[in-house]
Formats: C-alpha cells, structure tokens, sequence
C-alpha cells in the first residue's frame, strides 16, 4: 500500500513538473518571440524579395517558402484567398528556404524564371505538382524542368541564369536571413514584423486579422 | 520451524530495500524520458541519430519497471538490464563524440543534427549525452544491486 502510493505519487509529481515546466517554457518564448524580429526588420524585407499586392498596403506577411515543403504548398492558395477577400489590403513577400536538399536548384530554376517574368506561374506549377518532381522529399532537379515545360520558357537563358551570382546571391542572402530570424521550419510567416504564436493556419488567420483590424482605423 | 521463519523475514526486508532500488531506477527512466520529450517537442532541438537510439533503450525502461514494482519480481533486472547497459554504451560514445576524443570521421550521422553540436552546456560541463550517461550508469548499478539484494 505505501509502495503503491509512493510510485502513483512519484508519477504525477512527475506529470506536473513536465506540465508546469512545458508551459514555463512556450510562455517565456512567446514573450522573446515578439521581441527578435522588431531588432531585425531589415532582414525581413529585402529589396530583391518577389512580393505581390500593393507596397502600401497596411498588411505585410513574409512567408519564408521551400517549393519542395508540402505544408508551403498547402498555404500557398489559402493566403491567396486571404489576399482576395482583402483586396490591396494585404501585401506578401516570398523568402525563399530551400531547406530540402537539393531545393536549391529549384529555386534558382524559379529565380529564373522570374527573370523571364513567369516566377508566378512558375511557381504554381511547380507547387501544383510536387508530388512529381519531390517524391519522398527529395526534389528531382529533371522532373522539375518537365513540370515548366509549356510555360513558354527560354530554357538555354534559364540555365545560364540559374549560375549566375545575382541568383546565387539572393538565395544565399535569404537563407542568411532565415538563419538570423530563427527560421527553421517552413512555412514561417511573420504578420507586419510579428511571427506566428504557434503554428498554424487559425493562428496566421487571427494575426491577419488583428492587422487588418488595427489598420483599418 | 523458526529458523524459517526468520529467513523469510530476512526475506521480506532484501525484497523491501530491492523494491526501492528498483523504484528509484524507475524514477530516473521516467525523469529522463520527460526530459528527453522536453527538449524534443518543447523546446523543439531535433535529435541528433546517437539521441534516438539512447531513447529507444531508455524509454521502454520507464514502462518495463513499474512491472517488476507491483508485485516485486526480480526478473524485470533481466528485461531491463540489457536496455540500460547498451544506452549507457551508446550515451558514453556519445560523450566522447562531443569531447572531441573520438575524431570526428568516426561520426555515424553525417545527415540533418551533427551529434557532435553541444545544444546545451550548463555549469560549462553538463551536457544532454552526460546527463543521459549519468542516468544510464545509476539505472544499471542499481538494478544490479536490487538483483542481488533480493531473494530468488
């Protein structure tokens, strides 16, 4: 009897302490996490960054993608939609994260392209069907190419823009930022300067919201 | 007739001090399998391949044990001691992996989180495959010593 109560009480002493030092933990970072980007502002928004809407808008997001992140793809249409219901509102600037190994081509295939003026399309495509060219989270740099194909664009101009150093520049500068704001996974957004609380596309919704709500006075 | 009866008392208190070692053993596994969650899904550092296989030895022990607890059963050494002998195995190459003393080619994972990155340094010594060697080493010394405290 007194080893069973030892043991029950030794395991939810236990439970409580992971608990308590659990909820420590995520309130005391969601206190410092409002608190870095405001010091970093300059590495959100780069001048070479592709952004779409209006540079006035009240609303800036700045969602750090990878074309081979499943998740990035799934979001890309919702934050379309956010855009479309508010329209010139709300302005998104693309950082690019290839975290997946061997992305990095496919972003430079997707810089190139945005040389061409078809980053857009470009970039639908290949989110469209990244099941294809990504299987297994492994981007396949041949089967990306197929899925341009049809889009109209110069392939001998792309390859030698994909090598040069503007592009080489722009990717190593956003992965350098990515790595100063704490970005490790994708997507991350970050609302007018502020990240997401927690993950998620409620918790994107809300901060869009409340931005929304606080510019429109 | 008495002489048995005294042995069976003897009995009864080596069962008592084994039950409290091997309780004491159940407490560190537990202990360290929440903090091992801790560090994985609250502060989110991603686990390094050397990691993964010191929890696959020290989490089952924190569901073994309770099994040797009510009643005590002096068998759960044999299902156990084997799990914290080898973490403690792997936890030690882990340590001298972040020390430096086993040179790096020899590094199993060469993909995602270097096993020899120190994430967390505290007092300028302690460090996740320390802490986990640490309690590696305590569970198996005293699981061995319950196994032969106890009677058979």
């Amino acid at each position: 009897m007194k080893q069973k109560n030892l043991f029950i009480g030794a395991a939810v002493a236990l439970v409580v302490m992971f608990a308590g030092a659990s909820m420590m933990f995520t309130s005391s970072k969601s206190a410092t996490s409002t608190a870095i980007p405001e010091a970093n502002q300059a590495a959100l928004v780069r001048a070479h960054a592709p952004t779409v809407g209006p540079v006035d808008a009240p609303v800036t997001i700045v969602e750090f993608l990878d074309p081979a992140c499943e998740t990035c793809a799934t979001f890309y249409p919702m934050v379309k939609d956010m855009m479309a219901a508010n329209p010139g509102r709300i302005r998104i600037v693309y950082r690019w994260a290839p975290f997946h190994m061997g992305s990095q081509d496919v972003v430079a295939m997707l810089e190139a392209a945005r040389k061409q003026d078809k980053l857009w399309p470009a970039l639908e495509a290949l989110l469209a069907s990244q099941a294809q060219w990504s299987p297994g989270h492994t981007p396949q740099v041949a089967a990306a190419w197929k899925q341009l194909e049809g889009l109209g664009l110069n392939r001998e101009q792309m390859i030698a823009d994909m090598a040069s150093p503007e592009i080489t520049q722009r990717i190593s500068q956003d992965l350098a930022d990515a790595a100063s704001l704490n970005v490790t996974m994708t997507p991350e957004f970050f609302v007018n300067g502020k990240p997401l609380p927690s993950f998620g596309y409620e918790q994107l919704k809300q901060l869009v919201d409340e931005a929304l709500k606080a510019t429109s006075k | 007739m008495s002489a048995d009866r005294q042995s069976g008392r003897n009995h009864q208190a080596d069962d008592a001090r084994a039950w409290t070692l091997v309780f004491f053993a159940w407490l560190i596994a537990s202990a360290s399998t929440l903090g091992a969650l801790f560090f994985g899904e609250v502060m989110r550092l991603p686990p390094c391949s050397l990691c993964w296989y010191q929890r696959i030895f020290m989490f089952p022990m924190a569901l073994i044990l309770p099994f040797g607890l009510f009643p005590f059963d002096r068998s759960v050494v044999r299902a156990a001691l084997p799990l914290a002998s080898l973490g403690a195995l792997v936890a030690a190459f882990h340590v001298l992996l972040v020390a430096g003393i086993i040179p790096e080619r020899l590094e199993p994972c060469k993909q995602g989180v270097p096993c020899s990155e120190t994430v967390i340094e505290w007092f300028g010594f302690v460090t996740i495959p320390l802490l986990s060697f640490v309690a590696f080493a305590a569970i198996a010394a005293l699981l061995t010593f319950a196994y032969y405290r106890s009677s058979k």
